[in-house]
Order: C-alpha cells, then structure tokens, then sequence
C-alpha cells in the first residue's frame, strides 16, 4: 500500500477540495429495452450467439436468438459484435465504507469489538463513493458491502452500485455475518524484540472455544423469551434459523476443515468460506457438505517461495474442476479502489484452466447463488433483473473490456465518474491550448 | 599444585611489591607431563612426548625433552594433550548496554554525544576492556568445552572499538588474566543500543556511514577539523589493528567486502554458516572468516499442515549447513570457528563432530579453534600452540579430541589447572558375587559412569539398591532380604582392583560385617546387544537416504537451477514479432539469437546449431521493463535523514528475492530498484536483469546509467506517519522545495570546490548531488499532485538541468504540457488511486493522455505482485484512453528502456540488442498470454516446461527431507517448532 499504515493519521479533513458532483442515479426504466445481435454470455455457462435480449419495467422478458420471430420491445440498441454481460458482483468488499484508505475519518470498516455481530454495514454504504461509481464502467454493478475487524465482524448487504441511498441500493439487507477463524499462526512480538516470523498459534484452540461458547449461550439466547434484550444474540438467530448465511473468512486447510466440521455440529445451516487459499486441499469436506467458496483475490503472491507461481491463478480451475462453487472475491490491500478490477480476475482464471463461461459464472451466477440472490440476478434469465451491460469486446480481458451501455433493473447508467470527468477536462485542456 | 604455581606466576609478573604475610617466596618449578600424545599443533604431533611448563609457560614440547631436576612430572600416558581453544568473536564479562527506553517517542535525528563523531553508532572511542568484569561461571563454562583464551568486545553499535585478550583463568586475577587490550577493531551492523539517534535505519545506510567515517578520518587526519572528534581519533588509532566485522550472512560478507576493499581494509569476516552457497565469490574476498558453530536443528513436521510453511530452502539448509566448514576447508578459505550463536559452550563439540562427520578433517577442526584465530588477531607466538614460549593452555584428554565419547580431564589456562573429568576413573561396571552372612548376591554395576546403576539379587529376588561411586570409593545401599520392612544394607568399599574388591557392610541393626565382591567369569552376554545392533541397522536400512546429499542450488531455494543455464543460439520461427521498431507488429516471422544478442530478424532464417523453436500462434516481444520495483533487495528506505543520496541499492540487492523468479515468470527481464519515498532526496538505485541464480554483481548493468529516487507529497512530509514524527524538516510541501534548493546548492558550491583543486572533504551525498548538476545522474521522482510537480521541474531549471522521470506521476495528465516541455518521462500506474488523500484525482487515463501530449510513458508496478503481470497493465491504457495496442507494449518495454537510458540495448526487437525476449502465449497485452519463455542475453532463465520439471523435484525433495527430519524427531533428536517465515511486501514506504 502507498501510505504507511502504522499510525494512520486522524486528519480532520475539509472536503472543499472535492467539488465535482458524484454521478445521478438513473430514472426507472420507463420503456422496453431490445439488444440485438450481441454475444450474450448468459453468466451461468452457455453463449448466445447474435441474441436478442430484451427487458421492462427492470426484468428480463426475453433472453434469446435474434433469430426469434418476435416483436422487439421499446428501444431497440443493435449490439452487432459486441458483447452482452450480466451484471458482474462483487462479495466481501468495503465499497463506500471508506473513501481515503489513509484518512481515518473516512474509515467506516471497522468497529470496536471482538463479537459484533450486530453490527451492520447497509447503513454506513457510502452510495456517492466516488470509488463506487469507478466500478461501474468496468461492469461491477453489485456488491456485498461487508465489515471488517473482529472475531465476528458483523453483517453484510448485498447492494446494487447506483443508487440515492442506501436503502434504495439494497437487493438484499443482512444478507449474513461475517466471522473470522483463528489463524493457526501468530506473529512474533517483534517491538519486545521476538522474531517476526509466524509461529504456532498457542491459543488456537482456546479462542475455537470461545466460538462455540459464543454459539451456544446465543442459541440458548433465541430459543428463549430474549429478555433482557442482547443485541449481539439476537443477530445471530438468523444463522440458526437459515436466514442468513455464516461467512467463515479462512484460508488453510485445517481451518476450513475445523470451521466447516464445527459449524455444522452446531446446526448452522448456510455456510460460506471466505479465502480459502488452501482449499483446494479440502474439497471432499466442502463437497460433502455443500459449502461454497468465495476464493480470495486471484491476483495475489502465492503463500510460500515454494508455492508454484501461478497456484493463486489456478485455484478456482482446481476447486471447480472438483465440484465446489466458486466465486471470486477481492478483499486485501487497496481493496475498494482495486475491486473494478474483478472481471481481470476471473479472466486469469479463463487463463489458467477454466473456460471463459466458466470464469464468468465466478464473479456472476455462482456469487449470486452463494449470496443468496440468484433469484433476482446473477445471469441473463428471463424473470431476472436487467442487471447487464454491453461491452465492446472480451469483458474478461482489459484489453476489451469496454463498456457502452450498462443498466441496472433496466436502469440505464451513467457510466461517467469523477476519473472520467477529469479525463475529459484535461484531455480539452491541451486540445484548446 | 597449582597455588604454587601461581605465586610463581604472580611473583614473576610483580617482582618487587610489599609483603606483609609471611616471607616472600618464588617458585621456580618445572611441571612435566610424560607419555602424552601432543598435538603441539594441528600439524606437529608427537606420538609420544614431554610437554615441560613453568612460570604458566610452555618451556619445551618433545619426544626427548630434559626433565630438570626441580620438577614435577605427571605421567598421562594414554592420554592426548592438544592446545587449548580460543574464540575470537566473544562478549565474556563485557555487557551489552541496554537499550534505550522511556524518554521522547519522537524520532531523534542528532547525535547525543558532544565532541564525538556526528553519528552515535560509531564509536571506536569504545573499548572492551574498560567494560570488562571477569566472569567466573562463564568462564568455567568455556573452560569445559575446551577454551583456555577469549577475545571479547563490546557488541554494540557499528564500529565499536577494541577488544581484549582474556585468559579464561578463574584461579588468579585480572593482573594475569588479560592477556591484550586494544586488540582488534570490532564493527557490525547493527546501531548502538546507546543512542536512540535515526540514522541509518536501513543496511544501505550503514554502508554509506561506514564509507563516510573513512572519508571523515581522512579529513580529519589532514587536521581540516578544527573540532575535537574523539571517534575520529580512535578511528585513525585503530586503523592498523585487525578489523573484525560481524557481517552475519555470506552475502553481507560479499558486500562489506566490497567497502573493505574501497579503503584498503580486508575485514575478518564473523560469517553466517551459509557460505558454502556461494563459495566461489566468498573465496574471491581474500577474507578470513570466523564462523559460528550453529547448525539448524529439525523442524518438527509432524503436523502435516503446519509443515506445509517450511520453505524448501529451510529443510535443506538443516541437512547442508554442517558441511559448510568442510566446503569452506576445501576451498582454502581461513576460517576459525566461534560459540558466538550458539546458546552454551556446550554446543560447540556435538556441532563440531557433525561438521567432522560431514567431511571437515580433524587438523582442519583444531586449526580453526587454535592456531587460525591466534593468528588472526596476531598472537600466533603466544596462543594456539604448544611451542616453546606459548602460553601453557592446554588440554588433557581422554584421546582423540574430536571423537565422541572422549573426555576432556584437564584444561590447563596459563600454567593453571583445573580439573574437568577426573584422569584416572576405575570402571567398576560388571557383573560380581558377594556373600554376607550365609547369603549370597549378585551385583551388577552397569550405566554411564558418571551415573552408575546397580542390580542387587539375592535368591533370585531383586533388591531395590542404590550406587555411588567416587574418588574410588563405592557406596552401595540395598534392601534387606526381609522385604517387609523397609529397611536397608549399606556397604562401603574402596575400589583399588575391579576383580575383587572388599569393604564394610553396615546392617539395619548396626552390626558390621566384612564385605568382598568378586568379579564373574565373563560369560557371552553379547546376545543383548547384538539385538541392538541388528535392530538399530534394520532401521539404518530405513533411512539409507539420510545419507543422501542434497546439493547446492543457484540460488540455494526453491526453482534454484542445479548448474547455471547457459547461452543459446535459438531460431523462433513463424512468430508474430512486437518489434517497438518502425516495422511494428510482424507476422510469420522468424528471429534468430546467438551470441546474446540478436541477430537476424526476417522469414526463412536458418541458422546452423541453433535450437529451433516453432512460434506458430505465438508472440515474440522484448523483456518488461519495470521502472519501477522494489523487489530483490534487502532495503528499500533509508529514512534517517531528509536526504540519502549516500545510499546507494546497489550495495543491497539480493539474488535470492523468489520475487525475481517469479517476474520472468511474468515476461519481465529488467527492472529498476528504486529507493523508497521516506525521505525528499532518496538514495541511488539499481538498475539490473533479472538473472536468476546469478551473483548480486553479475545482476547489476554494465556501465549502469547512474539513477537517484526523490519524493514528493505525503511520504517524505510524514503525513501518514503517526504523530510521533512532526519533527523532521520538511513537514510541508513549501518546505519540500526549499530542502532541494539548499541541497542542491551545497552541491554546487561542494562541485566549485571540488573543481577548483582546492582541499576538500569527500562527502558521498554532495558528490552524487553534484552528479546531477553535472548531468551524469538522473532523477526517477515519486510525485503526486501537479502543484509538487511543477515545483521540481522548476528548481531543476533554476539549477539548469533536467528531471529525467517522474514515476507514479499521478496528476501528471494535469501538467502533461510542461512535462513535456521541461523533457521529462512520466512512469505511472496503470489504475491505482484512492489510498491517500494525494491520489483522490489520479485517473486511469493519466498514461493516456501523458502520451498524447508527446511525454514518454511507461506503466511501473512498485508492487512485487502486480509486477508479473505488468502486460495486462499495459494493456489497461488500450481500456482507457484508446491507446493502440503496440503504443501500449511500449509503455511496458521501449519506453522505460527509454526513461532508464538503456534503449540502446533493450526494450526493442532489433538487430544487435540483447537478447532479452518472452514468448507468449498469446497477445501479450491479453490476460490470457502466458510467458512461456523468457530469456535474458540470450540464456533462458524461466521456461514454462522446465517450471513444471522444477515442480516436481521440488516437490520429491521436500518430501524426502520432511522424511528425514521426522525420522530425526523419532531418535530422539531435538526439533523446533515450525515457524512460517513472513514475505515482507516491499512498496517505497517500506521502512528499511
């Protein structure tokens, strides 16, 4: 990261400097939409080659060949050679809870506490980010605004990128609770001169059981009259009673294994690994069980000097390829700013294993089954939300990945933000030089 | 004995004192020791000889030597007497000061001691012996693994003055047991814990001190400083002694090295154990080492998933370390061995008996503890020998030193005694009868003899017993045969003949009674043992590859190459070539490398013995260039001053970054190693290919253009670095530019006088200042926000030259027009922005438009990750900002060749340049092209089919090793935990 993170500044910033206004929510679609003529990647595997897809009022009526014998509806857009995505989805990101990684009064990620599950990132969603509207043109049009720090760090929402605010941008509100497992290592005290290396975890199992005390007394907790009131308790019904899933944010193999068997001793229903760097060590456990994976950011140094250069690139193949659904998540350093960059991520796994259906399911229809809101988006099917965008090539691949035109439940966006604003000024200034 | 001895001694040294306890008296007494095996050297052996000492002096060594009448004469025949140890890289009885603590959390940047030298960290002024308390326990300590002379110091600070020779007597006093003061010089790398004073925070920057203080007390020696410096003083005193450096690892050595050689220094090196890595270049010092004697132990590995951490390098190391004095040996390195890491003394012999099992020869092994460090540090006539005149430290063993099992009795310290094991211990192990009263009982003395057991039977009951055996007296106590009591027999004998032997027995009730045991016929009771031996080699059978060497790799890790790859002529035929010449993209082309370079481009090459290589759907381009990484060096920030122009990244690269590998993995083949951004004015940096395997040197550019790092913004104002650090100038970007103007000035004026032929103090910081006065030294400046880049372009002019890059650059799309017209190239990221506040205007389109307005753009990484894949970030300016596609290539390859001013060999496909390609897979600029091939001066360093062979070995060797050391773990031997060594990921704010 470009600053040193150590001792971040609390700088009282004035915002003066920030004059240029965040881009306008679209109006509601107000009359039919036909694309015609595109390559449609449905997001669920299969292609249509010269396809007509057509939607109002925000669904999809019509996901199909332009062969089709049908009336087209509305606005016709002739997408001849060009190519037609859903909406791409990005889970497990800080979107709009910080704005200036090294200014802490733009830091809304992270709460005092070690269980807070409680705790709900939906109201702190930032909609004018002007990091979020950057997504936008590289056809990120939804995410999971989820919160960092703690034990439990607390609950998650699934939003849609262009909204007045943020009950207006929920496709689903407390989606789940975000946990983060022990780590099997622990780092030397280096300032009491202990080397800096990792070593054992000592208190692995200890703060294992501090879990599952956790677990038991808010079990008990919601299965009686809840009184007196416990916040905490109460937010984590939703993961006995199925209605919210458990995010387990783990990357090695014993930890999945452990947090995996652990779980579902404790009858949590829906679960998630969130990282899984190792899992592909632990697939038959997650198979077994059915527990989905939110792979951590492609683009990352393999774990060891041993590891092979490209085991971060090949990971999803190798999970896949095994039977887990996958999706692609993007959390580390520069998160927020670096998350328009998942369809890149999903494209190195094309390169290294998977086809590029296949890679475009990770950051679509599997994210949407793992959140929970397939139902509504994830893939081009009729019924859906017109969630998708045009691009001019390739969206996988940078070098193509140009979008033209790009809505949200039939929404049409702008696809303008501060960065292209600036673009425009500067590039006129030398040309009227 | 020995009291007389050193009344002898004391009486000698002060002749004529006052005496008011008795008569004065002298001794002047010879002590003889006949029938020994001396080692009077590791060379000179006499089988069967005399050693006479008197006065705590060798008089004589030989097989014939004339025993004087007034002397004392031990027999020792059987035993070997060898030249005691000698450790010459010690702290014994001198404390480390303790750090500093409590006081300001605000960085302190000036020296805290007046009349010194600028820098706390250099204190020749220090000597040991002024710190010095003898330290009896540790003193006996070292005497029992065999050390008779120590040569401590003060282990503190960088150069940290003299040390002393102290005889480890724990008899006498101080008056005969410092043997030297002020001998040898002792420096390291590390800063004094005295002194809570910043500068340096990084190796680069000790370097560039170390450097400095020469150039200072060569100044000061001229008497141009009219000031006392007391450090500078000492400095000078203390040139002509021997200089020990604590270097710690073999590529330190290899880099203070090179400053030794700069100032007609040649450093006694204090080694790592890991020079057998890199043994050729260590040999080419000239240097003699002395090398701790600490070997890794196992990990432990059974956790399977914990295992998994241990770097392959890591398991290796555990099976080759031991071998480093061997290879050291064999390549006629000078090497003494020393305790310094190990936790006891005590170490020292296991560790030694595995590096003699591992094939260093026994002379070698003595050598190195005797007569090499008594003549590193000079003292050749006095220690380390027992030739005539030499101290009388020495040790009597049991036999041959370094076989296991034998016992050191006697370690004499100038003339002195003391008593380790005692000589002549009767072995009472065996099997006897003897008969008390109308019983009979069998006695079975059996253990270690330091920790005997017995087993009293009597009518084929077992008697719980108990034995001690001291001094030749037995004490045996067993329960009486009425076993319902609780009482016990006691028998006291002295052991005069093991075949029988008799005593007093003392019964319950307190009669006495007449003991004697007799010893048994032997009988054949091998068969025990003869189990043993066949079980223990079934399982010797087992681990028959623990014997299996694993040999040396370069570099010495994982995807290391066994030998070194070597030039190719390779034809590419049918390839689609990315020139960045006026040709543009060719298709169906073939071209042809020999030499290093390349050599033809064209359709329908051949080329006799070339390795012909079929490019059909595949993509031939020159190397990525990054201008801008961090990576394979062992500093980034030297961030004790606002300016380090002193430091130079050239004395810290390192070879062994995995990142290096794993970049020609990425298609990059050179790259620039900037400096860090801490500070307005950085230091130097590196500009090398990326040889995988090769020396630090060898990566390094031929007749390299000469670059410096500044920095603008946030970084070098400390915004983001606590509240602690509100102190050092500059702390706004006003204060930024007046920082250069006072620099640069002082440079100027430094130059003028350089120039004029006048005296002048040699300063490294205003020297390379003045480079850059004089054109000869380029600026690659990290920079922000327009305001702050406008502001260097205008100071630059005022000084009447030229920014060369600006790197990050991102507002530079703000001020395109007079970055162009200043001449300056803008290095920037492809889409970074919104991690501090300075970027909240930085677009992706900023290559796009830098480009347009004429600038030469390059798309940098400053990041290890993003590096191996900088073609996808080329390719994001196609995305935004419309660039064409073979415009983007060349921000990636021809245009930071551009920037670095080595375009003349690299960045483009032409006749005659280097041979620095990739072959792709694919467009490069695609997210789906995979480097398959990337080649540096025409040697392959990263295939993608020998990566996947690699994948392999590698995997195979660690299982075998983590075999191996489970097996250690179930014999018995120690392990440690597994720790999982962490990768820092160096950005330019990395702080060291």
């Amino acid at each position: 990261m470009k600053y040193l993170k150590i001792h971040i500044l609390a700088v009282a910033l004035l915002f003066t400097s920030i004059v240029i206004a965040q881009q306008t929510p679209a109006k509601k679609q107000m009359q039919g939409v036909s694309i015609e003529g595109a390559t449609a990647h449905l997001g669920n595997g299969e292609v249509i080659e010269n396809a007509l897809i057509m939607f109002e009022n925000g669904k999809l009526t019509f996901v199909g060949s332009a062969n089709s014998k049908i009336a087209r509806i509305g606005q016709t857009i002739n997408a001849k050679g060009k190519h037609v995505y859903p909406g791409f989805i990005a889970p497990n990101s800080t979107l709009g809870l910080v704005e200036i990684d090294a200014v802490r009064a733009t830091q809304d990620n992270d709460e005092v506490g070690v269980m807070n599950p409680h705790i709900r990132s939906l109201i702190a969603y930032n909609t004018e980010s002007k990091v979020v509207e950057s997504m936008r043109p590289n056809g990120v049009l939804m995410a999971q605004i989820t919160p960092r720090g703690g034990r439990i760090s607390g609950t998650s929402s699934v939003v849609q990128l262009d909204a007045w605010n943020w009950e207006d941008a929920a496709i689903k509100k407390d989606d789940g609770i975000h946990l983060n497992w022990p780590s099997p290592f622990s780092r030397g005290r280096w300032w009491l001169g202990e080397p800096a290396a990792l070593k054992i975890n000592k208190n692995y199992k200890e703060q294992v059981e501090a879990i599952a005390n956790y677990f038991k007394e808010s079990k008990a907790y919601n299965s009686s009259n809840k009184t007196p009131r416990h916040l905490p308790f109460e937010a984590l019904d939703g993961i006995f009673n199925g209605s919210k899933k458990l995010y387990i944010h783990v990357g090695y193999e014993k930890g999945i294994t452990d947090a995996v068997t652990f779980f579902k001793e404790h009858n949590v229903k829906n679960i998630v690994i969130i990282g899984g760097y190792e899992a592909d060590l632990t697939t038959n456990i997650l198979k077994q069980h059915n527990v989905p994976v939110l792979l951590k950011r492609v683009h990352s140094e393999p774990v060891t000097d041993d590891s092979d250069y490209d085991a971060p690139f090949r990971l999803a193949n190798d999970l896949v390829k095994a039977g887990v659904l996958v999706g692609l998540e993007n959390a580390g350093q520069m998160e927020r700013m670096n998350t328009r960059n998942l369809p890149f991520l999903a494209g190195t796994c094309a390169a290294y294993g998977l086809t590029k259906e296949e890679a475009l399911s990770l950051i679509t229809l599997n994210t949407a089954k793992i959140l929970g809101v397939d139902d509504k988006v994830g893939s081009l099917e009729v019924g859906k939300d017109a969630t998708l965008f045009i691009s001019e090539g390739d969206a996988l691949d940078m070098r193509t990945n140009k979008l033209i035109k790009a809505f949200i439940e039939g929404r049409d966006l702008s696809l303008e933000s501060h960065q292209t604003e600036l673009y425009k000024r500067y590039s006129n200034k030398y040309k009227n030089q | 004995m020995f009291v007389l001895l050193l009344c002898g001694f004391i009486l000698q040294a002060q002749e004529n004192v006052p005496k008011n306890n008795g008569v004065k008296t002298s001794n002047a007494n010879y002590t003889a020791f006949t029938n020994a095996k001396i080692y009077v050297s590791p060379t000179q052996i006499i089988e069967k000889g005399t050693l006479l000492i008197k006065d705590g002096k060798v008089v004589s060594t030989g097989a014939n030597v004339t025993i004087p009448k007034n002397c004392i004469t031990v027999d020792v025949s059987g035993k070997s007497i060898y030249p005691s140890f000698i450790d010459i890289y010690s702290t014994f009885g001198v404390k480390k000061p303790s750090r500093q603590t409590g006081g300001s959390r605000s960085p302190q940047y000036d020296a805290s001691r007046e009349g010194y030298y600028w820098n706390d960290h250099i204190r020749p002024d220090k000597d040991a012996i002024d710190l010095y308390s003898f330290d009896s326990k540790k003193a006996k300590e070292l005497q029992k693994a065999g050390f008779g002379v120590v040569n401590t110091h003060i282990e503190d600070g960088i150069i940290r003055g003299t040390g002393a020779l102290i005889a480890l007597n724990t008899e006498g006093t101080n008056a005969n047991r410092i043997l030297s003061q002020r001998s040898v010089q002792y420096s390291g790398t590390r800063k004094s814990n005295t002194s809570r004073q910043a500068y340096p925070t990084s190796l680069m920057g000790t370097m560039a001190l170390l450097r400095q203080v020469n150039y200072d007390a060569d100044w000061y020696a001229k008497g141009n400083i009219k000031e006392k410096d007391r450090a500078l003083e000492a400095f000078l005193e203390n040139k002509n002694l021997v200089q020990i450096m604590e270097a710690g690892s073999k590529i330190n050595a290899l880099r203070f090295d090179k400053i030794g050689d700069q100032f007609n220094t040649q450093y006694v090196f204090v080694g790592g154990g890991d020079e057998y890595e890199n043994i050729k270049d260590i040999k080419a010092t000239n240097a003699k080492f002395i090398i701790p004697l600490n070997f890794p132990v196992a990990y432990d590995m059974e956790d399977p998933f914990l295992a998994r951490s241990v770097n392959l390098a890591d398991l290796r190391k555990w099976k080759q370390k031991p071998s480093n004095p061997k290879v050291l040996a064999d390549n006629g390195v000078t090497f003494a061995l020393s305790t310094y890491k190990l936790k006891s003394a005590k170490e020292l012999m296991p560790n030694l008996l595995k590096a003699i099992k591992a094939g260093l020869s026994k002379e070698k092994a003595l050598a190195a503890l005797t007569t090499v460090p008594a003549q590193i540090i000079g003292k050749s006539n006095s220690i380390g020998t027992l030739k005539t005149g030499a101290y009388a430290n020495f040790l009597i063993t049991s036999g041959d030193l370094f076989e296991k099992g034998t016992k050191i009795h006697q370690n004499w310290v100038t003339g002195v005694k003391n008593e380790l094991s005692p000589m002549d211990v009767t072995d009472i192990r065996g099997d006897y009868t003897f008969k008390l009263g109308n019983n009979d009982y069998d006695l079975s003395i059996s253990g270690a003899p330091e920790k005997l057991k017995a087993k009293v039977m009597s009518d084929s009951i077992s008697l719980g017993s108990r034995i001690s055996f001291k001094d030749d007296w037995m004490n045996l106590t067993f329960s009486s045969l009425d076993t319902t009591k609780q009482e016990f027999v006691r028998i006291v004998s002295n052991v005069l003949d093991t075949n029988s032997f008799s005593g007093k027995a003392y019964f319950p009730n307190g009669n006495e009674m007449t003991f004697y045991a007799k010893k048994k016929e032997k009988e054949e009771k091998k068969t025990d043992d003869k189990k043993k031996d066949a079980t223990s080699k079934k399982g010797d059978a087992k681990v028959a590859d623990a014997k299996k060497e694993y040999p040396v790799t370069f570099p010495n890790m994982a995807y290391g190459f066994k030998t070194l790859p070597k030039q190719e002529t390779v034809l590419f035929k049918n390839v689609t070539v990315w020139t960045n010449e006026k040709e543009g993209i060719l298709k169906n082309t073939d071209v042809l490398i020999k030499n290093g370079k390349i050599s033809k481009i064209g359709t329908n090459l051949s080329a006799s013995g070339a390795t012909v290589v079929d490019g059909t759907g595949k993509h031939l381009t020159s190397g990525i260039i990054d201008e801008h990484a961090h990576i394979a060096t062992s500093s980034v920030n030297e961030s004790g001053h606002n300016s380090t122009a002193e430091v130079t990244i050239e004395d810290v690269i390192n070879p062994e970054d995995i990142n290096i590998y794993r970049n020609l993995a990425g298609g990059v083949t050179s790259i620039q190693i900037l400096h860090g951004s801490a500070n307005p004015i950085g230091g130097r940096s590196a500009i090398i290919k990326l040889k995988w395997g090769e020396s630090a040197d060898n990566l390094i550019y031929k007749n390299s253009p000469k670059f410096i790092k500044f920095a603008l913004g946030e970084n070098v104002k400390q915004s983001n670095w606590g509240d602690n650090a509100r102190t050092r100038f500059p702390q706004t970007r006003m204060g930024v530019e007046q920082v250069y103007i006072d620099y640069f000035q002082r440079a100027k004026e430094y130059d003028a006088l350089k120039k004029s032929g006048k005296p002048y103090r040699k300063d490294t910081e205003l020297e390379t200042l003045a480079e850059i006065l004089n054109k000869e030294r380029f600026i690659s400046c990290h920079s922000y926000v327009q305001s702050e880049i406008n502001m260097l372009m205008k100071v630059a002019e005022q000084f009447n030259f030229n920014i060369n890059t600006f790197t990050h650059i991102l507002e530079g799309y703000k001020v395109a027009d007079k970055m162009k017209k200043h001449g300056v190239g803008g290095s920037t990221f492809s889409d970074w922005w919104a991690y501090k506040y300075e970027v909240n205007d930085a677009i992706p389109f900023n290559a796009a438009i830098m480009h347009n307005a004429g600038v030469t753009v390059a798309i940098n990484s400053d990041d290890s990750e993003m590096s191996r894949r900088l073609n996808q970030e080329a390719a994001k300016s196609v995305k935004y900002g419309n660039i064409s596609e073979e415009d983007a290539w060349k921000f990636v390859t021809l245009n930071p060749a551009k920037l670095l001013h080595i375009d003349d060999r690299v960045g483009s496909v032409k006749t005659g340049k280097d041979a620095d390609l990739v072959l792709w897979s694919d467009n490069p600029l695609s997210i789906y092209a995979k480097a398959e091939r990337t080649i540096i001066d025409g040697v392959t360093y990263f295939d993608i089919n020998r990566d996947a062979k690699l994948r392999q070995e590698l995997k195979q060797e660690k299982n075998e090793l983590t075999t191996l050391m489970l097996q250690a773990k179930n014999k018995g031997l120690k392990t440690k935990p597994i720790e999982k060594k962490v990768k820092a990921h160096f950005h330019c704010d990395t702080d060291f």
